[in-house]
């Protein structure tokens, strides 16, 4: 990856991708999601010393994301946040707060 | 094999002056597994950005956490300056490195402190309190405030230090480390101040980079990184080395701390010795439009700042990746094995800031 | 005014940004030491004679707060630390703060700010200190409860 490059790929691609890029010696740096008109955008930020190169996800409401928590376990936590707060549906989160992460009366006040 | 139990951990302790509360599964008096809950803080602040024009929100950055208010104000400024590609005077530059800098001293302070306070060393708690009121009083006197600022906006900084005040703070340092070195060798050298921190805790330096580790945690299992090499503000223009550990237990994070308040001690030094005239800001016209990650160093480690904008006053999201969520992984992988009396020590040692993780 | 009795502290921070907290700590410590009134930071709410929040309510932290009120003996005093505990402050607008600690607690004290300066902690906990005579001396006026009608 190229430092400060946003590579925008499919949600299929995504496992694949991180996979690599684990195995190249890379670091998670952070999962952010934005609200889009379509649905979200999803940038994953991954670092290697003092690089930081991104992945990015734009998808549609109702699309289905894997979890990568499986590759860099602190993905939970940024997962659990975004199901949390944005509804987004992220599978096979280990292990899954199911949307109770902050436990917030309110639901996905993100979506 | 021993009977599980779970201990809860919180969220009221009085080890943390904040709340969170973890479940401690046990064996015996060794700890299995830490399950985190989190929220108690949780405001929601990013969503603000939808209520708060992109000037105004700058005041709700510095309300993310009252410790690092400046550099989170700074980050935000710095991330919105450079999607709207604003120069920023050079002599802006230096200020906010040297309240940085005064920031990391105080901030630094406060958590040794909080770590005498844990291993019930009272009187190291206080000194180290009363050592840390000189810095509060030195951004009063820059700042006008003690904890929130409020001195940054996007073009710049809105109050200036004359060469008679940066004078005084640097004549000032001087006696302050010599009252930290005093401090420093109780920290570093204590027989029972020693026995709570040496061999506890132990991240090594792959589990600091597989879990993502930042800051001082992660300096003190032995990688060489600080944000601050990247080269924002006028940190490009100062000589300085990150400050790192090879040993990554609870002691190696304290020493890598202590060394690092001499450092900023330093930094200032050479920040006061370089400044440059000139404006403190520019004004600042327009929209911004596009995104961009802006990177910091804080005194818990790197922060994120990620700034998307839509050309409107109003922006799209604002989204903030603080030191403390990034280091709750790796806090957890460390509780695993430890004593249950040293869970609180542990979670000192990395320096949590709860309302920073939960925003 | 005559401070009679040395009253205990608990903090509990509600969902403030920190600024108050690190704040009411400063109080505690060198410098500007509430210690000499007396005052000392506990974390047993059954040691507690004031009870001081700072940051705003939500959802989650208002049964916390509302659990410690009650486990700490009576007379009492609430103190809101901060605006955001008085009202809310800059977080009122966000989805997860239900306002200040009124909206669940009776609060005796407000002490404004962002953040609230020691100063005016100390102030605060000083006329908490007058309330709680206040309110000693009113419990003691009221006639005990008759042990043999208690039953």
């Amino acid at each position: 990856m190229i430092d400060g490059e946003i590579l925008t790929i499919g949600p299929g691609d995504l496992v694949p991708h991180v996979l690599q890029i684990k195995h190249d010696g890379y670091r998670l740096i952070q999962i952010c999601a934005t609200t889009t008109k379509e649905g979200y955008e999803l940038t994953y930020s991954f670092g290697r010393g003092y690089e930081m190169a991104h992945l990015r996800l734009i998808v549609g409401p109702h699309a289905q994301i894997m979890s990568i928590s499986n590759i860099y376990e602190p993905a939970f936590l940024y997962e659990n946040e975004i199901t949390d707060l944005f509804g987004v549906p992220i599978q096979l989160i280990s292990p899954d707060y199911k949307g109770k992460l902050y436990r917030i009366e309110q639901q996905t006040p993100f979506k | 094999m021993a009977t599980r139990s779970v201990v809860p951990f919180g969220p009221q302790h009085p080890v943390l002056p904040e709340p969170i509360h973890l479940d401690l599964v046990l064996e015996d008096e060794k700890v299995v597994e830490a399950v985190p809950s989190i929220g108690f803080v949780h405001r929601g602040l990013e969503k603000l950005v939808e209520k708060k024009d992109f000037h105004e929100y700058v005041y709700v950055a510095e309300r993310i956490c009252g410790i690092c208010s400046f550099m989170h104000g700074m980050g935000y400024c710095e991330a919105v300056e450079r999607i709207m590609k604003v120069e920023v005077p050079q002599r802006a530059h230096y200020l906010r490195t040297i309240w940085c800098e005064m920031s990391r001293i105080h901030s630094h302070l406060l958590w040794l402190g909080l770590l005498a306070d844990a291993f019930g060393f009272e009187s190291l708690f206080m000194q180290s309190w009363r050592l840390r009121e000189k810095i509060l009083d030195m951004f009063e006197v820059s700042t006008g405030g003690r904890v929130i600022f409020s001195v940054n906006k996007i073009g710049g900084v809105r109050k200036d230090m004359d060469a008679d005040m940066l004078k005084s703070f640097v004549a000032l340092f001087d006696g302050m480390e010599k009252e930290l070195r005093i401090l420093s060798k109780t920290f570093l050298n204590d027989y029972a101040v020693n026995s709570r921190l040496q061999g506890v805790g132990f991240l090594t330096k792959q589990q600091a980079h597989d879990f993502g580790a930042v800051g001082p945690f992660m300096r003190a299992s032995g990688i060489d990184r600080d944000t601050r090499k990247l080269g924002y503000a006028a940190y490009p223009d100062l000589d300085f080395e990150p400050i790192t550990s090879d040993v990554g237990d609870c002691y190696a994070r304290t020493q890598v701390r202590i060394k690092e308040i001499f450092q900023s001690f330093d930094l200032i030094r050479q920040a006061a010795a370089k400044i440059p005239d000139g404006e403190i800001a520019v004004p600042v016209k327009g929209f911004p439009d596009g995104e961009h990650f802006m990177r910091v160093e804080q005194p818990r480690g790197e922060a994120i700042y990620y700034v998307k904008a839509n050309g409107t006053k109003f922006l799209d999201r604002v989204r903030v990746r603080t030191p403390t969520f990034a280091n709750l992984p790796a806090m957890l992988e460390t509780l695993k094995g430890c004593q249950l009396a040293d869970v609180p020590i542990l979670i000192l040692t990395i320096d949590p800031c709860i309302s920073c993780t939960e925003r | 005014m005559n401070v009679s009795k040395s009253p205990w502290l608990l903090h509990y921070d509600g969902s403030s940004c920190n600024g108050c907290d690190i704040e009411v700590l400063a109080c505690l410590t060198p410098v500007y030491d509430v210690e000499r009134f007396g005052v000392i930071n506990t974390g047993n709410p059954k040691h507690a004679d004031i009870f001081l929040i700072t940051g705003g309510i939500n959802h989650q932290n208002a049964q916390v707060v509302r659990q410690i009120y009650n486990q700490m003996p009576k007379p009492k005093v609430v103190v809101a630390v901060g605006i955001c505990a008085c009202n809310g402050g800059i977080f009122k607008e966000c989805y997860n703060i239900q306002g200040g600690v009124d909206t669940v607690l009776p609060v005796d004290i407000y002490v404004p700010g962002c953040a609230a300066r020691p100063e005016a902690i100390m102030d605060g906990v000083v006329k908490a200190v007058a309330l709680l005579d206040q309110k000693r001396k009113k419990a003691a006026e009221q006639p005990a409860p008759d042990p043999k009608e208690a039953g």
